[in-house]
């Protein structure tokens, strides 16, 4: 049966990888960066398994990793590597060679993931599933990867090493980039244990007229912005802002309805999700993926349609939830 | 009530303000609300490193990069280009419609993993929007060619947020009718996911209108640069 955790092993030894090619480079503070970074998915399992049994200090030795990966990325310089011409015509003579066929180990990693979970429930070995149940797409993407990577290689006839090169090229390219989606969500596991929802709940508490239904969906609509863009993901902000100002005013005292402003209140979280950089992974990493002199430059386009449906969203709620 | 853990978010607020590397000041601000909160030393490494653990799957795109890599060296990106541009009578417009549609419906059937900045948007859609858009402009100047590949990015967002919580056993609908059993309020998935219809409409048209705009800009901007180009003939073209 194919699990998930392999996956992260696979990813954990290219990580490694990246590593010991910067290291036989005298690139110290890459090669550490991404040596740390391997840990969790070559170890993740032993650290969470410690950690439930009572043994702490991997869970530990990982916060210290977190905290040096922190000052190291402080440091490091982040960016692509600049294109020489020789490069650009040896892409050209590339790209004329093989046409269209080079789509399809691009495609495959879409097309083959979408077969995957879709056939996934009828795929048994045995009587065992080939794919594990527990998060499957995530197994599903990671297999497709795998053969899409294949693919590429039958495709361009190049070697494994100069594929696995290119693929560390992008990494570095994108350095603390890479690695921020995981540690934004790691501080908003840490914000709901240390207990910053709450106080923010009773701070919206406090200050809102909560007689006036407007004031409360007012309140709810942009705290969801609000907390959304602190803690870029409006599922950190959902619960929050729900245990303090949705359910209790708005639902028990307006009598709204709650399937509505669960949904149509999710979505305005998600307009905040467009307009923060700590929603890294879908406005930092795609500015350094496509190398924009600017890194607030995905941000800088979308803003326009965060705002109007913002207000669509208000407007909506306003509408159908009372 | 423990007011002093809102530090962390203003550790966070800070940060972005005074420009700070955002990895330094994620792990400050885990590290000040820790404290705050009254945390050991002991107890705040063992939660960092736990909950870093736990957040891994944010990684998976690293798995990506191999393909994406080796098949780029061998001038993906350049194939992308050139195909779309020997497409007669591909816009812009249309092209990056057809794709915010698609991530759309792809979303709300659960396939989110599917598309992807690092799997679509940098190797096919940015190069293919900017081809559909020079065959209207002609070759565009870099800063252009940047807001082009932003646009192509934001499409992708916008496609993804506002389809998957049409999606019922995902993650945000699930969350939504999870919360609401905590409380008492027993909830269909699918009542919540219909509600989400409406603003994936809204989120389809609005950032349609918005591509659109966008497009005749860059024709407008094209065509100014160009008139200035042959008003001063004597400026030699390179």
């Amino acid at each position: 049966m194919l699990k998930l955790s392999w996956i992260y092993t696979l990813l954990g030894l290219f990580v490694l990888y990246a590593a010991l090619l910067n290291l036989r480079e005298r690139r110290w503070s890459m090669a550490t960066f991404w040596a740390i970074l391997a840990c969790p998915f070559l170890f993740g399992d032993l650290i969470l398994a410690a950690s439930s049994a009572g043994t702490r200090w991997p869970a530990q030795a990982m916060g210290v990793g977190v905290l040096g990966l922190g000052v190291m990325a402080a440091r490091g310089g982040l960016g692509m590597a600049s294109d020489d011409a020789a490069a650009q015509a040896a892409r050209r003579t590339w790209a004329q060679r093989l046409g269209n066929r080079l789509f399809v180990p691009a495609l495959a990693i879409p097309l083959v993931t979408l077969l995957l979970v879709l056939a996934g429930p009828y795929l048994r070995w045995g009587g065992v599933p080939l794919i594990e149940d527990r998060q499957s797409t995530l197994t599903a993407l990671g297999l497709a990867c795998v053969i899409a990577f294949g693919a590429a290689l039958r495709v361009t006839r190049v070697p494994v090493a100069t594929g696995l090169g290119e693929g560390r090229r992008l990494l570095d390219a994108l350095g603390w980039a890479a690695l921020l989606p995981m540690l934004l969500a790691t501080l908003g596991s840490v914000f709901a244990t240390t207990g910053v929802g709450d106080a923010i709940t009773a701070l919206v508490g406090a200050l809102i007229p909560t007689q006036s239904a407007l004031a409360c969906l007012i309140a709810f609509a942009l705290g969801m912005v609000l907390f959304t863009v602190i803690m870029g993901n409006a599922f950190a902000a959902f619960p929050v802002l729900m245990a303090g100002v949705g359910l209790p005013l708005l639902v028990q005292q307006h009598g709204a309805a709650p399937a509505i402003l669960g949904s149509i209140g999710m979505l305005t979280g998600y307009c905040g999700t467009l307009l923060t950089p700590m929603a890294a992974n879908f406005n930092i990493v795609p500015a350094v993926l496509l190398e924009l002199p600017d890194q607030y430059g995905v941000i800088r386009v979308q803003w326009p349609t965060a705002l109007a449906l913002l207000v669509v969203n208000f407007l909506l709620m306003w509408w159908l939830v009372f | 009530m423990n007011y002093w853990p809102l530090l962390g978010v203003a550790t966070v607020v800070a940060g972005f303000v005074l420009r700070l590397n955002p990895v330094l000041v994620v792990v400050l601000a885990g590290v000040v609300s820790g404290l705050a909160a009254g945390m050991g030393l002991g107890d705040l490494l063992a939660m960092l490193g736990d909950a870093f653990v736990g957040n891994r799957a944010l990684l998976l795109m690293v798995m990506t990069l191999p393909v994406i890599g080796l098949l780029e060296h061998c001038g993906l990106r350049e194939r992308a280009r050139d195909w779309i541009a020997s497409f007669r009578g591909l816009t812009l417009t249309r092209f990056l419609l057809s794709y915010l549609g698609l991530r759309q419906v792809l979303s709300m059937l659960g396939l989110t993993n599917v598309a992807g900045h690092a799997q679509t948007v940098r190797p096919l859609v940015a190069p293919m929007s900017q081809a559909a858009a020079e065959r209207t402009t002609g070759t565009l100047p870099a800063a252009a060619r940047h807001r082009v590949d932003a646009m192509a990015a934001a499409t992708d967002n916008v496609g993804l947020f506002f389809g998957e919580d049409v999606f019922i056993a995902l993650g945000a609908v699930l969350l939504i009718q999870g919360f609401y059993a905590q409380n008492g309020i027993e909830l269909e998935p699918l009542t919540i996911a219909l509600w989400a219809l409406p603003t994936a409409i809204a989120a389809f048209v609005i950032h349609a209108l918005r591509i659109a705009r966008f497009q005749r800009r860059l024709e407008r901007e094209a065509r100014a640069a160009q008139s200035a180009t042959t008003a001063d003939t004597r400026e030699p073209a390179c």
